[in-house]
């Protein structure tokens, strides 16, 4: 049990160390303009590599994780609300899981 | 996001920190389910319940808990473990350090907190949002999400009733729908479309070419993929953020 926690703490530590150092000390430093595009184009590259292949596995079945992510997309382009489009996404899913 | 408006009227502290928590529900609400099925989990495989919500608590990743609990149970050695850990949660420096350029805030204390809620889903929200030049913004949407995240797993190793299988199955697209949310609406600018496509066509080469070869973990695979579609990008369009 003690060991067991102990596990926690350093799952918990090199968790955080991560997240910790660049906020602590690159801020500070005058990075070089390539870095610095490098870091603008982060969240995209992120995100697009976060969604795929994630998303085919995220459900039961391939159609329904395709079926969810097509409704989300769609969502996505008419700029709804964020929450309408994780709620569209989730019934894309539900609807081809019960009914196909 | 590249070009981040300026404010006219700069928001107060406390202003900052309720649009933080508001732009953080859509984060919460695709939390607790995953945060539930993570509390299950853990009590199907008879994980003591402290340890269970210690994680919850301290660690704060998802991906990593889900497979600390099956590597634990699998009797992995534990510095195994605390390294895979440690891969999985790399990607969260390249956060880190794209947060690192846009807060304005400096106190460390405020940066060290901030740090630890520094997750794949606050951070595409904060660095698709302006206000994330604030630092009380980016605390309250960090705080919501661990709020949520505690909330889950508690009713997950305590309330195990059990959803019905159907709608377990459907919320698992919860926060990929958000990815798609978040990415879709920033897909306006050549630049920013030709790094998110040569993310996915990156992904694609490493999940179905080189990982027959060489073992990689998802979170190995997104920290290469990321790092080839920014690098690309940042190599091949000189006037990105040029102000």
């Amino acid at each position: 049990m003690i060991s067991l926690f102990l596990l926690v703490l350093a799952m918990a530590l090199v968790t955080y160390v991560p997240r910790l150092v660049p906020l602590l000390w690159l801020r500070d430093l005058k990075l070089p303009p390539l870095l610095k595009r490098f870091l603008l184009f982060t969240p995209y590259a992120v995100l697009a590599s976060l969604i795929f292949p994630g998303i085919l596995y995220s459900t039961s079945s391939l159609s329904s994780a395709l079926a969810g992510g097509v409704f989300a997309t769609m969502l996505a382009l008419l700029r709804v609300n964020l929450m309408l489009v994780v709620l569209g996404g989730i019934l894309g899913v539900y609807v081809v899981e019960t009914f196909i | 996001m590249a070009t981040p408006i300026q404010q006219a009227t700069p928001l107060s502290n406390q202003d900052a920190f309720r649009s933080g928590m508001r732009a953080g529900i859509p984060v919460a609400v695709g939390y607790i389910p995953i945060a539930i099925a993570f509390g299950l989990l853990a009590k199907s495989f008879d994980m003591p319940n402290v340890i269970t919500l210690a994680m919850s608590l301290f660690i704060f990743a998802g991906a990593s808990q889900f497979i600390g609990i099956q590597l634990i149970m699998a009797g992995s050695m534990y510095w195994e473990i605390v390294l895979t850990t440690f891969i999985l949660n790399l990607r969260h420096f390249l956060m880190s350090a794209s947060l690192s350029q846009r807060i304005e805030t400096t106190s460390n204390r405020f940066l060290a907190a901030i740090a630890f809620g520094v997750t794949d889903e606050t951070f595409s929200v904060a660095s698709t949002r302006n206000e994330a030049t604030r630092g009380h913004f980016v605390l309250g949407l960090n705080l919501i999400a661990f709020f949520a995240w505690n909330v889950g797993t508690w009713i997950g190793v305590f309330l195990a009733f059990g959803l019905p299988q159907s709608v377990q199955a459907s919320m698992g697209i919860a926060l990929y729908a958000m990815f798609i949310g978040l990415l879709v609406p920033s897909l306006t600018r050549k630049p920013v479309i030709v790094v998110a496509a040569l993310a996915v066509v990156t992904q694609v080469v490493l999940y179905w070419g080189v990982a027959s070869f060489i073992p990689l973990s998802s979170g190995l695979s997104i920290i290469i993929a990321t790092i080839v579609a920014a690098g690309v990008g940042a190599l091949l369009y000189e006037q990105e953020g040029a102000t």
